[in-house]
């Protein structure tokens, strides 16, 4: 389903990415973990070109974008690529000046050219399954995080997308909130949907993850099952890593 | 104060000379500023674009266009245009000319506006526009421009509100508009205070009524805006 190869990123002097391979398998959901600055949402964004990798393989459901240093993508490229995935924000990045309806409409209508009755269908259904069907006329502003990250996943998906692509979904929520978010989440990948999750949240990571991917300073260091890496590691740097984050 | 005869007087004069003064205005006044703004927010749209686009000749062209008509008086502009230009050949109707002067003038204010107010909108949002596989322009529209709308709103209303004001330069190249009609009546009935007063309260009547309008525009781009 995705296949990543031998990726590289840089921005100016700074390598982020340095070869990064991994391949997930459709239907499966990878957690990916790692210290912060080692290259996790940089490696996502190349996932969906909302950052241009420098070089390197990315294949995508049928498509494949071979890059290399000279390779100038065109935006119908890009877009026609891009709209295999759907995203999931750290921030939500909610359209404010609409409502949480209008915000999963909006792409059905403007992008996949849906008429307005279907796509307010396809979204009620989608509120519905993230259980925010009598929050529907809502604008952002009034809605709580958690509500507003479920919002942002029920417009990822409206789009169809072969693949979810999700940025620390639940670092910006209150404690009290992560739960609902991460309920959804886990309800998708029990119903099969691919999906690629950076997030610090380890017990999500080995209750939903096919496979947790551990990445520092820019290259992928171990993966495997949750419990291969979690409870069997022999590698240094994923244990220093874990035994930190169970400090916190 | 005055005499029962003068009181008499003045209130003759202002009340006869009222309905041509309004009538100036509706006529040069406000036609000079709702064609002036709409066009000036057309190129000032236009102009912000090509500011952000990033396409060097197009960045450099609209930056020395807003350099020279924010660095210059309106006057002087009004003048070069009307005055000035007969002399290689071109000559423009008064009204004419007006439009090109206040439209231009306008349009490079506004551009700054409009540019500052799409650049306040959080790169989030076109990464989330994108994200769900809109193209640039589709971002543009749907989702930064209605944001930026709203913000750039406030500022574009008192531009507004000042061009009804600043139309009364015309009054210098011989449009009769409101400014000009009381300046006439004023110098043959020879009471420039009562007659600049009636002056004033009519482009107060206008602005009155445009701030209204306004204040309603404002109101129906708030969706979604915390009170
Ligand atoms: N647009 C950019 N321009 C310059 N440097 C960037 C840019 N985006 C990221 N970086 C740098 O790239 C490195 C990797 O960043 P990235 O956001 O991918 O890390 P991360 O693993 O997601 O970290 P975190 O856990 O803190 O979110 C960091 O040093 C960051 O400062
Ligand atoms: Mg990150």
């Amino acid at each position: 389903m995705i296949t990543i190869d031998n990726l590289y990123k840089r921005f100016d002097k700074l390598e982020v990415l340095k070869g990064v391979s991994l391949s997930i398998d459709k239907g499966k959901t990878a957690v990916i973990i790692g210290p912060s600055g080692s290259g996790k949402t940089t490696l996502l964004r190349c996932l969906n070109l909302l950052e241009m990798p420098d070089k390197g393989t990315i294949t995508l459901g049928d498509k494949t974008l071979q890059i290399t240093e000279n390779s100038r993508l065109k935006q119908g490229e890009i877009v026609s690529f891009r709209k295999q995935t759907g995203m999931v924000f750290q921030s939500y990045n909610l359209f404010p000046h609409l409502t949480a309806i209008e915000n999963v409409m909006e792409g059905q209508v403007t992008v996949l050219k849906r008429s307005k009755d279907e796509a307010r269908k396809k979204a009620l259904s989608l509120l519905e399954k993230v259980g925010l069907q009598d929050r529907a006329d809502m604008y952002p502003f009034q809605l709580s995080g958690g509500q507003q990250q479920r919002v942002g996943i029920a417009r990822a998906m409206a789009m169809d997308p072969e693949v979810l692509l999700f940025d620390e979904p639940t670092s910006a929520l209150d404690p009290e909130l992560v739960g609902e978010v991460l309920k959804v989440m886990k309800d998708l990948a029990n119903e099969g949907m691919t999906m690629v999750v950076v997030t610090h949240e380890m017990k999500f990571a080995s209750e939903a993850a096919d496979q947790v991917i551990f990445m520092d300073d820019g290259v992928v260091v171990e993966k495997g099952t949750p419990d291969e890496v979690f409870n069997a590691t022999k590698n240094p740097r994923t244990m220093q890593f874990l035994n930190k984050v169970a400090e916190r | 104060m005055f005499g029962d005869e003068r009181t008499e007087r003045i209130i003759g004069i202002l009340s006869d000379s009222f309905f041509p003064i309004l009538k100036a205005g509706l006529q040069f006044t406000i036609p000079l500023t709702l064609i002036t703004f709409s066009l000036g927010l057309i190129l000032a749209f236009f102009t912000a674009v090509a500011r952000i686009s990033g396409f060097k000749p197009l960045v450099l062209l609209t930056r020395f266009y807003v350099w020279i008509f924010r660095g210059t008086p309106l006057l002087v502009q009004l003048f070069i245009i009307f005055y000035g230009l007969p002399s290689v050949g071109i000559t423009l109707d008064p009204f004419m000319a007006a439009v090109i002067v206040f439209t231009l003038n306008k349009g490079a204010y506004s551009s700054e506006i409009i540019r500052a107010a799409i650049q306040s909108i959080n790169k989030g949002q076109w990464e989330a526009a994108f994200s769900i596989g809109m193209t640039k322009s589709q971002a543009m529209k749907r989702i930064v421009l209605p944001q930026a709308i709203r913000v750039s709103l406030p500022p574009l209303g008192n531009s507004f509100i000042s061009l009804v004001k600043d139309t009364s330069l015309a009054a210098t190249i011989t449009v009769t508009e409101l400014f000009q009609k009381g300046q006439q009546i004023a110098a043959v009935t020879y009471e420039p205070l009562w007659l600049y007063i009636e002056v004033a309260f009519i482009y107060l009547i206008f602005s009155t009524v445009l701030s209204y309008l306004q204040d309603k525009l404002e109101i129906r781009y708030g969706r979604g805006v915390a009170k």
